[in-house]
């Protein structure tokens, strides 16, 4: 084992032991509090270009498994843990390339981020090949999350047909999907049709439904994907998850902010404004929908008041910030996917 | 929602006395929800018969009742008081049984009493096994195939191996497994006895899978959240109080995990808890997956205890706001303060929960564990890391080197174990087999075990480490792994991260050790001292801050202490504390023995002890310097001598004269104490013990006298003097213990004031003082002198009103006796102290009372005379005294002479009298009728046997006292038979005239709260 080091771009250095692949990674750092589901949250193309810190203390306990992929590949280019519970866990980021410290101090740094928000950092797997001060000049030339378009890394050139078993006709936008998001939506009986990010809005009128998914990045610079969603609006069903609520809200004349460190995790509390029914739902985001008193706010995040989804009737468009398809997580918001298809369902009938 | 309006009275249960099963954690469950009612503005009600709860200071509710919870006890109290509505849920199954008896005897109807936290239907559908069992089906769940049986005639065509499970028993007692049709007909009769309703389950065996528990909440909005999850280390088949658990769980995946979580949200939701917290366990085949859903707890439990203290959220807390109305978004997130309990806390650390076990104290018995619970207490563990967290909770058991107990090794899980762990502890042997100091303690190793690797002691692996540089960090709980900012003062160590620094002191700041697990002879006596001391230093204007390791307490409740550090109480983790906190004193005396161990090492580390110091401990415990300086005051010890090996224990003990008393020196709880009579007996106490061993003169015949006192330095304030119903001979802890003093005479008691009064600043106390002493023959002796908190501290303070605990931590601040102002009332009343003793749980131990403690908790009753309040104190401890029927005396020869007397008032109180041989002999010429039945050993099979009389229910009441080895095998088939059957089973002469006395003259008393007792306004 080599010894490594995380750098931030306010210079504080995290040391720890190299697990896996070497080399650096640049990205943004940001921590996630979901205690299981590391492979999960790593397959996650809404980690794309990031570093992810794991706050639960033992990652990788109990292996590997592909079924557990949220896509072909790992988007976190860098894992921080703790201590790294099982050595399957380490050969699989290794041979994926993906860098990965233990023995690091996750806690103090977790408190840093949270204090001074998500930075610019490295990775560096072998400390004796990159020094920590031309590491941070690297790090400093290294876009910032805020303004960065990168639906495009992950998203499919080609649209594909996920099923066609089903009886309610879904197109899905892929922003940088999760497989889990598929996976519901099958379950729930529709037949799914995958298309990539820059789609445009006449080819998926036609569908029952269309599903705004998940991705990485910032929703702001997605201009094009915007356009085409307000093209949309009310010609179909419209349900966003995420990055896809983000552009909802976008596309109805909401703004988005970058939030300090953002929220990621499996246990963050979401009052459902027409139960008054608190979830406790899976999230992953950096960006957010601006707070506002509006009654189309459906949603909001029992932690800092921010905007946990969208709902406009008349639009026939509804949204959420959090992930129904769980995976990490809990299966409290199941119910909004599958209520989502039922209702086209019934519409349709 | 907010808090109801519409009921402005609650009444809440408590569990009774500790007992295996059911400990101090529902003290902890009823203090939060007693202090969250009354912060509303509720009027409280507090029921239980234990005097060493928190639960039942006087300012805790607004009406105390220390009064025995059954029926007639509790009934009493909701007539009295008219309460709007009863809370069970924070009693454990006791509370649980009481709200069920309550509402069948018609008393909640009668009086309009409603039952918060859960219906009845509720509680019965998760308690009752076949009711259960439908529930769980309703939602598509699975629990092991199972049958309900009610008598052994249903047992036909059941598939072994099973597992026997009684309904309405705490901690699985009366359960057990079988694998031949012989052990299942014994199990099953057995469980049915055990049963309240004399039903038993016999269910698939699951042995072998893994266990998984998780804390559920849900609030009346259908709001659920899981607090936490538990993995037993102890597969399936093993009682979870007896496991070895860890949180969160570590082994299971994501989609797994959720697929229990899923479970225990629709089992929750079937069985229809409307608000609360419960507990719900199942099993888990490691190989395929399968669940088995096996049983739920819709209450409070050990595990939420357990989870409360692994998380930072307060479960019981939270469920007193929820039953009252509340929902989890209106209740704020006590650590964070700006997020809501509707939340599922994250954590970035491990915790590791350890049994102990206390197989010492039951020779005999069985030390398998199974569905029965048998450990008597539980220390906790926080790391960053599984092993560190693992070894942390390792130590902190407290274990004298060489006792039996599970999990004896250090080095070594049992094969069982999921491989996960015994890679976590083969990878942190590799670190400690390094040598390296550093990276031993970053997987989490003691001093000790680093310093026996290298070859060294520990305090000069200590020294070298400091040297070094290497010293531990401090680490909050927060309940959510840093993302929210939250003020909590909950702390644990760790090694190789940065600190969270503390907050700048502001006042003088005390620390204040705990007492560890709970064991037979330390248990929450003293940490009801602990969290007495912790009160009184805040208000005296200092920062209190606790150190402790167990997790069922008060004293580790966050709220109590201005800092809490969940630490081993080691040496070395409790002076890595002080050198964090830099107290000006450090307060030791009321944890009982476990802080006393410390105090040569807090001294030598330059801190200073507040109260008595260390070396009053040593004069006390140094017999030789303890004989010296009673001499010198012209105060009578028995005979003495300290010895060792079996040549000089026989000299000593010719030169003494038998019978003589048999100890190891330093020992609380009379481990290995044993009264001899003759050289045989002599010879196999010594063999049972090793090193420097008293021998003291044995005082047959005596009155025990245990005195509480308060000693400034200079003058003694004699806070309790307390007789014992049992005689010198049976442990002061086990033994019925009556305030004030009943049969001393003025001169006697005259003199044991005075003695009090010398001894105290002689020893140089400065605190609280415990001296027991015998008289006999008009004589006065000492018989130990203990210049600490003791075990009937709780009890005085409620009978008296004096707060001892709170005088004692003036004294240590400074303050002097003529400052306190401290008045003996003139007491009206009379209270009984009866121990509570878990015989039941160990067959195969004899079930007698001796030197050697083994009552796991007590009792308390008070009224205007001895025979009402003894009688109330036997019914509080579950034995109430029968008032005819058929009574059976077998006495040893000494007591033959003894035995007429109290068979002739049995006789004239109605009772049909029955005995053994020699017995009947001794009654027949005191012109008594009696009935006599044949010797257990010498009955021929058509012989009818008192064990017979007991089984088939036609005795009511025992009075057998052992005589030496020869009895044994008869008396012992006896008293295991009562103790089966549950028929009061009397072992001394002392407590048979006491209980006699007590059926002739108990009177019918209404209840009266503590406030009315001892003149304390609400």
């Amino acid at each position: 084992m080599t010894r490594g080091y995380l750098l931030l771009e306010d210079g504080t250095v995290f040391r720890g032991m190299s697990v896996a692949a070497g080399g650096a990674a640049f990205g943004e750092a940001v921590f996630t509090t979901a205690m299981s589901g590391y492979q999960e949250t790593v397959t996650d193309p809404s980690y794309e270009e990031q570093l992810v810190c794991f706050t639960a203390p033992m990652i990788g306990n109990y292996g590997v498994a592909d079924s557990r992929d949220e896509s072909s590949r790992p988007h976190a280019k860098a894992v921080l843990m703790r201590r790294c519970g099982g050595l399957e866990w380490a050969s699989w980021l290794r041979e994926r390339g993906v860098v990965a410290l233990e023995e690091l101090d996750t806690r103090s740094l977790v408190l840093r981020l949270r204090d001074s928000g998500a930075m610019r950092a490295v990775v560096v797997a072998d400390e004796t090949e990159l020094a920590v001060d031309d590491a941070l000049a690297a790090v400093r030339e290294q876009p910032d999350m805020a303004g960065r378009d990168l639906v495009g890394q992950v998203s499919p050139s080609e649209p594909y047909v996920h099923t066609e078993i089903g009886d309610v006709r879904v197109a899905l936008v892929d922003y940088g999907t999760k497989r889990s998001i598929l996976r519901r939506l099958e379950a729930a009986g529709a037949a799914v049709t995958v298309y990539p990010h820059s789609v445009d809005a006449d080819e998926l009128a036609s569908y029952d439904g269309v599903l705004l998914a998940n991705g990485p990045g910032d929703p702001e610079p997605l201009r094009d994907e915007v356009e085409q969603i307000t093209k949309l609006l009310g010609r179909t069903q419209v349900l966003g998850i995420c990055l896809g609520h983000q552009l909802l809200g976008l596309a109805t004349g909401h703004e988005t902010y970058k939030l300090p460190f953002g929220h990621r995790g499996a246990n963050h509390p979401v009052l459902e404004r027409r139960t008054g029914r608190v979830l406790v739902t899976s999230q992953n985001h950096g960006f957010a929908v601006k707070p506002s008193e509006n009654e189309e706010v459906a949603y909001v995040s029992l932690y800092d008041g921010t905007v946990e989804g969208l709902d406009f009737p008349d639009l026939c468009a509804r949204s959420v910030q959090f992930h129904p398809e769980a995976s990490p997580g809990t299966h409290d918001a199941y119910p909004i996917l599958e209520r989502w298809i039922d209702d086209i369902r019934a519409g349709a009938a | 929602m907010p808090a109801r309006r519409d009921i402005s009275s609650i009444c809440v249960i408590g569990s009774g006395p500790i007992v295996i099963g059911q400990a101090c954690e529902f003290d902890y469950a009823g203090c939060q929800a007693l202090k969250v009612l009354r912060e509303d503005g509720y009027r409280t009600i507090v029921v239980n018969s234990n005097p060493a709860t928190i639960m039942t200071d006087p300012g805790f509710a607004d009406r105390t009742y220390i009064e025995p919870l059954d029926l007639e006890g509790v009934a009493d109290v909701l007539r009295r008081e008219r309460p709007d509505a009863l809370l069970p849920t924070l009693g454990g199954q006791t509370a649980l049984n009481l709200a069920i008896e309550l509402d069948d005897a018609g008393i909640l109807e009668e009086l309009g009493v409603e039952l918060l936290g859960a219906r009845v239907d509720v509680i019965r559908r998760a308690e009752d096994r076949l009711l259960f069992r439908d529930a769980v089906q309703s939602c598509g769940l699975i629990v092991p195939e199972s049958r309900v049986v009610t008598s052994l005639d249903e047992l036909d065509g059941i598939d072994l191996p099973v597992v026997i499970r009684p309904a309405f028993t705490l901690g699985g007692h009366g359960g057990g497994f079988a694998e031949t049709d012989e052990q299942l007909r014994a199990q099953v009769a057995r469980g049915l006895r055990e049963s309240p309703i004399s039903q038993v389950l016999v269910e698939e065996s699951v042995r072998g899978w893994d266990e998984f528990e998780l804390e559920v909440i849900r609030d009346r909005n259908d709001n659920v959240v899981i607090v936490c999850s538990i993995e037993n280390l102890d597969p399936m088949g093993i009682h979870t109080g007896d496991s070895v658990t860890v949180a969160p769980q570590m082994t299971l995946p994501d989609e797994a995990y959720q697929e229990l979580r899923d479970a225990a949200v629709a089992v929750v939701r079937a069985v229809g808890v409307e608000t609360g917290g419960s507990n719900i366990q199942f099993a888990r085949s490691r190989e395929t997956g399968e669940i088995r859903v096996i049983e739920m707890n819709p209450r409070v439990s050990r595990s939420s205890a357990l989870a409360s203290k692994a998380t930072g959220y307060p479960i019981a807390k939270v469920a007193a706001k929820l039953a009252v109305g509340y929902t989890l978004d209106e209740i704020p997130n006590d650590l964070t303060k700006t997020t809501p309990a509707s939340f599922e806390p994250t954590l970035d650390y491990v915790v590791v929960k350890f049994p102990r076990f206390a197989f010492e104290k039951f020779p005999g018995a069985d030390t398998t564990l199974g569905t029965q619970m048998k450990s008597v207490g539980e220390s906790m563990g926080i790391g960053r890391t599984f092993s560190e967290a693992y070894l942390k909770a390792f130590g902190s058991r407290e274990l004298d080197a060489g006792l039996p107990t599970p999990w004896p090794s250090l080095y070594e899980m049992p094969d069982d174990v999921h491989p996960w762990f015994h890679g976590q502890l083969a990878d942190a042997i590799v670190e400690l087999e390094s040598g390296d100091i550093w990276r031993a303690k970053r997987a989490g190793w003691g001093d000790d075990a680093i310093a026996s690797r290298l070859g060294t002691t520990a305090p000069e692996l200590r020294a070298r480490r400091l040297a070094e540089g290497i010293r531990p960090s401090y680490r909050r709980v927060d309940s959510c792994a840093g993302e929210v900012e939250a003020g909590s003062n909950y702390y644990y160590s760790t090694w190789g991260e940065a600190d969270e620094p503390l907050p700048p002191a502001t006042r003088p700041r005390v620390v204040i050790i705990g007492s560890g697990p709970n064991r037979i002879g330390q248990g929450i006596e003293f940490d009801y001292c602990c969290v007495h001391a912790v009160q009184t230093f805040r208000r005296l204007g200092y920062e209190a801050i606790m150190v402790n390791c167990n997790p069922e307490t008060v004293s580790t409740d966050y709220d109590t202490s201005d800092r809490l550090y969940f630490e081993p109480l080691s040496p070395e983790e409790v002076l890595a504390v002080l050198d964090r906190e830099q107290p000006v004193g450090v307060v030791t005396q009321f944890g009982g023995q476990t802080p006393l161990r410390l105090a040569s090492w807090i001294e030598g580390a330059g801190y200073k002890i507040m109260g008595t110091p260390h070396v009053a401990i040593d004069l006390a415990e140094d017999r030789e310097r303890f004989g010296a300086l009673a001499r010198e005051l012209g105060i009578r010890c028995p005979p003495w001598a300290t010895v060792d090996g079996i040549e000089q224990a026989r000299d000593a003990a010719e030169e003494i004269g038998y019978p003589v008393l048999v100890r190891p020196s330093y020992v609380l709880g009379g481990r290995a104490m044993r009264v001899c009579y003759d050289d045989d007996a002599l010879e196999e106490a010594m063999a049972a013990v090793s090193g420097p061993v008293l021998v003291d003169r044995f005082i047959e015949n005596a009155i025990e006298i245990d005195v509480d006192a308060l000693c400034d330095g200079d003058d003694v304030f004699i806070g309790a003097v307390m007789q014992h119903v049992e005689e010198a001979g049976v442990h002061s802890g086990d033994s019925a213990c009556v305030l004030p003093a009943q049969s001393l005479t003025l001169a006697n008691a005259l003199e044991v004031e005075h003695v009090v009064r010398r001894l105290g600043p002689a020893l140089g106390v400065v605190g609280l003082l415990n001296i027991q002493l015998a008289v006999a023959d008009s004589m006065v002796y000492v018989l130990e002198a203990n210049p600490r908190a003791s075990r009937t501290v709780p009890f005085a303070s409620k009978a008296t009103g004096i707060n001892l605990v709170e005088a004692a931590c003036r004294l240590a601040a400074g303050e002097k006796l003529s400052d306190l102002g401290l008045e003996m009332p003139r007491l009206t009343e009379v209270s009984v102290k009866a121990a509570v003793l878990p015989f039941a749980r160990f067959p195969g131990s004899d079930p007698v009372l001796g030197p050697e403690m083994r009552s796991t908790g007590e009792v308390m009753a008070s009224a205007a005379d001895l025979p009402t309040a003894f009688a109330k104190a036997e019914r509080a401890a579950g034995r109430p005294l029968p008032t005819s029927g058929t009574v059976f005396l077998s006495v040893r020869d000494s007591d033959k002479a003894s035995v007429a007397p109290v068979a002739a008032a049995l006789a004239g109180l109605g009772f049909t009298l029955v005995a053994t041989v020699g017995t009947a002999r001794v009654l027949r010429a005191a012109g008594l009728t009696v009935e006599e039945v044949a010797k257990v050993a010498d009955a021929s099979d058509a012989e009818q046997t008192v064990v017979d009389l007991v089984q088939e229910g036609r005795c009511d009441l025992i009075v057998n006292t052992p005589q030496g080895s020869g009895a044994r095998a008869d008396g012992y088939r006896i008293r295991e038979a009562a103790i089966t059957a549950r028929v009061p089973c009397i072992t001394t002469i002392a407590g048979a005239a006491a209980a006699v006395h007590a059926i002739a003259n108990a009177r019918a008393e209404t209840a009266l709260s503590l406030q009315e007792r001892i003149g304390i306004g609400a």
